[in-house]
């Protein structure tokens, strides 16, 4: 027989609860300076919603990158931004919305390669107008919005209003911070950078409707343990699961990272970070907020067992303990 | 927990059957595909535009700009039906979409709503009481303007890019007044977007010879001429503009064929034939008109004013300017396929060539071979022989969201690439949560089949749960995403769903049948 060569054998009893105070302190900071960031310097947009231009070029040889500028310049149709993309050999050129409208980014294109010459192999090029780009930001903006909403009214619908609220509070923290992270750090942020934002948001929920399970399981099991054990409780019985199910997804995460090639990084390095955050969330803020707002301990007893109680078995409800 | 439906059973394994049988194609290029019997499915995955090159245009329909050229041709009308019935007036002009006037004699009022009222249907005619007038497109026909707008420059644009011999473009309608194109392999629009940036509207018209346009500058335009531009880098010696009869002899709507020319003597030239209708009136113009100048112009640019020398029958002409053979060939097909009905603005680009779309399959590819290789690994580091069986599970996981996007005919982009690594990742929760809880089970003392049947009910209403808030996520990213994020939403959408069945299901299959065949005594975990 097969048997796995690392197990986790006993239940930790970790005193997650003693530190959650330390936690708030540190989410709260965190939130704040993502905050600041996002309204003192905001987002490095890239030009899906800041509209622009963007040109990905291969030269023959290392490119030249101070030569290219000097020909863009002369141009003069705005700062452009040249940066080596992966390789040596490969330029991506961002330049900023031209005035004059939808109308006056495409010839700018036109421009940018005749002054280049030849032996450039345009490999990628993009261009959006500001009409889209502002379309774009409202569409991402209410996709944000309405997915955390769905998902408070979901938890809201399988659990008690309290459970919705410490679960949308963690995922706005999430996504927050990751917002903050990107503002720090300059990293780029367009239409996939945002689709990781909202993926996150579903996935950071996963961990905290596991343990908001177990709490609602144990709250039945255990009538008269205090909250602060239970969440503890709950916490410890599902931390070998959260730390590997968080492996699996961070391994996938960071493989897409090594090999999935530069137009996938900043997707990677969002939803990486949008792991860790969303893990540490669920132990040290989702789940204390619920010792705070404490659910009804008789409504969460009347609701019908979803979690598998097809079975009833005697003694489950008092002193099931293991 | 060993009792498992026959039916159930044969479901399940039909099912990753299929999953299996619908991605294979996937696995073959489309000569080894065309090999294959024609009972196994053939569709494959559709790759996207940043995976197989190509590029993807948004354009928009500047149906206000029709409109006011249609109000600026209407205006003459106006002009002659005030003056027939004698109505003083002031200031008529085109403004903001309407055409602005005012009635100096206020008891006529009644009297000019009347007459203006007949000259189109589809104008509404407001003047107040201190005879300021307003006439504009009731919204009825401004809407149906539009409609027509926007159908017709999707004939013209769909006629344009099939000229360039472009394969399997997409040509659709979006929104109100939008039209996306796609155009697969091609990695530098550039010609294409110059050919529809063109509204290419040929018109035929008489030069006024009475005065040079620089003199109807300083004197003021006479009635019914305009001044146009000639177009830039024309031959030496040309006039900059042209004073010319506003009044369009004929128009390029009459053309039936146009061709490159490339003997004449003035170097690249366009021959074009008038249908039926535009040979008698082109005839009958050139025959009435002999001796003057008339000018062809273009999207309103002189582009060369020939003398008519005698009356052209034939229903045939040229044009030559100073072409080059690109550009003449390009007129030619501009001509060929008709004019636009309205300006068009490209709102948005994005094409990617087909080395880096290859670099983008080879990079997600390897991406998502080694992100499921890792995960594989440590399921069997953590959980030994169930670890294996959930790596199973995936596998069939893997085949079933590929065969389920053939199926649906999505498209596979770059990030749609990552949502199948990002499932990979995250379809192994499913087992994770139950093998956790089948353990807690053991360890509270219950035997080994009770646990395994608590470890399975137990979890799954944690599992639904997670799931849905992914879905949720998902199909929002897929309502309100565009292009290569709505590919993410699908794979991520169709991951979701098909980990459900394979992490559950398959995955208790397989522990079913292992506990069947070899009656264990204990579980390996």
């Amino acid at each position: 027989m097969i048997r796995p060569l690392i197990v986790i054998r006993r239940v930790p009893k970790i005193d997650f609860m003693r530190w959650h105070l330390i936690g708030f302190a540190f989410s709260i900071l965190l939130g704040a300076v993502s905050i600041g960031l996002f309204a003192a310097i905001g987002l490095n947009l890239g030009i899906d919603f800041k509209g622009g231009l963007l040109i990905e070029a291969k030269t023959q040889g290392p490119a030249d990158l101070a030569a290219m500028r000097g020909k863009i310049d002369a141009l003069n149709i705005g700062e452009a931004s040249l940066q080596n993309f992966g390789a040596p050999d490969e330029v991506l050129i961002r330049l900023p919305q031209q005035s004059g409208g939808d109308k006056a980014q495409e010839s700018a294109i036109t421009a940018v390669k005749n002054a280049l010459g030849e032996g450039v192999d345009y490999r990628r090029q993009e261009v959006v107008g500001p009409s889209v780009g502002s379309e774009l930001i409202r569409a991402g903006a209410l996709a944000t919005v309405l997915a955390l909403a769905a998902i408070l009214v979901y938890i809201w619908f399988r659990f008690e209003w309290q459970f919705g609220v410490g679960a949308t509070i963690s995922t706005i923290h999430d996504v927050v911070t990751t917002i903050g992270l990107f503002a720090i750090f300059r990293l780029e942020f367009n239409l996939t950078t945002l689709a990781a934002i909202l993926t996150i948001a579903g996935y950071s929920i996963n961990d905290t409707v596991v343990i908001y399970d177990r709490v609602r399981e144990a709250m039945r099991k255990y009538r008269t343990m205090p909250f602060r054990d239970l969440i503890n409780l709950a916490l410890n019985e599902t931390l070998s699961r959260t730390i590997l199910t968080v492996s699996t997804v961070a391994l996938a995460v960071l493989s897409l990272l090594v090999f999935g090639g530069e137009v996938l990084k900043g997707f990677s390095i969002a939803m990486l970070w949008g792991i860790v955050i969303g893990t540490y969330s669920s132990l040290f803020i989702a789940a204390p907020i619920i010792y705070y707002i404490q659910p009804s301990r008789r409504a969460t007893a009347r609701e019908p067992a979803d979690d598998g109680g097809e079975t009833p078995r005697p003694g489950r409800a008092k002193g099931a303990r293991s | 927990m060993l009792y498992f439906a026959n039916w159930k059973i044969l479901l399940i394994l039909g099912v990753c059957a299929l999953g299996v049988l619908f991605s294979l194609p996937n696995l073959f290029t489309a000569t080894q595909l065309a090999w294959l019997p024609s009972w196994i499915p053939h569709k494959q995955v559709n790759l996207g535009l940043d995976l197989r090159g190509g590029s993807y245009l948004l354009l928009q329909v500047d149906v206000a700009a029709a409109q006011t050229e249609q109000l600026n041709s209407t205006i003459d009308n106006v002009r002659d039906a005030l003056r027939e019935a004698k109505i003083g007036y002031t200031g008529l002009n085109v403004e903001n979409n309407a055409i602005v006037f005012s009635i100096r004699d206020t008891d006529r009022i009644e009297d000019a709503r009347g007459k203006l009222a007949k000259i189109d249907p589809s104008l509404s005619v407001a003047i107040s009481p201190d005879g300021a007038g307003k006439m504009q497109f009731t919204p009825q026909a401004t809407d149906m303007r539009r409609q027509q707008a926007v159908d017709q420059s999707i004939e013209i644009v769909r006629r344009r890019i099939d000229e360039t011999g472009t394969k399997e473009p997409t040509i659709q309608r979006q929104g109100a007044d939008r039209i996306l194109v796609e155009l697969p392999g091609v990695g530098n629009p550039e010609h294409v977007k110059a050919l529809l940036g063109k509204t290419a509207k040929l018109t035929f018209q008489l030069v006024d010879m009475t005065m040079s346009a620089e003199e109807a500058k300083r004197r003021g335009l006479p009635p019914g001429d305009e001044i146009l531009p000639a177009q830039e880098g024309g031959r030496p010696g040309q006039q900059p503009a042209y004073l010319l009869k506003r009044r369009v002899m004929v128009s390029g709507d009459t053309l039936t064929d146009a061709q490159v020319d490339l003997q004449s003597p003035e170097g690249p030239a366009v021959r074009f034939r008038f249908d039926s209708a535009g040979a008698r009136r082109f005839g009958d113009a050139t025959r009435e008109n002999v001796g003057k100048l008339f000018a062809i112009v273009l999207d309103n640019k002189v582009i060369s004013a020939p003398v008519i020398k005698e009356a052209i029958l034939g229903g045939t002409g040229i044009i030559s300017g100073s072409f080059t053979v690109q550009s003449a060939s390009d007129l030619a097909l501009l001509l060929r396929a008709g004019a636009l009905p309205a300006p068009i603005t490209i709102l948005e680009e994005r094409s990617v060539g087909p080395d880096l779309g290859a670099d983008s399959i080879h990079a997600g590819a390897v991406a998502s071979v080694v992100g499921v290789v890792l995960v594989v690994i440590f399921m069997f580091l953590f959980y030994g022989l169930f670890g294996l069986f959930a790596d199973i599970a995936l596998m069939f996981n893997l085949c079933l969201m590929l065969g389920v996007l053939s199926l649906l005919g999505a498209t596979l982009t770059l990030p749609g690439i990552a949502g199948i690594a990002l499932t990979m990742g995250m379809a192994v929760d499913a087992n994770v949560l139950i093998y956790e809880r089948i353990r807690e089970e053991m360890r509270s003392g219950r035997t080994m089949l009770s646990s395994l049947e608590a470890g399975f009910t137990r979890a799954f209403g944690t599992i639904l749960d997670s799931h849905v808030t992914t879905l949720v996520a998902g199909i929002l990213l897929y309502w309100l995403g565009s292009g290569p994020v709505k590919g993410f939403a699908v794979t991520l959408s169709v991951g979701v769903l098909t980990s459900l069945f394979s992490a559950i299901l398959v995955t208790r299959l397989e522990i079913v049948s292992w506990l069947r065949r070899w009656k264990p005594r204990e579980i390996p975990l």
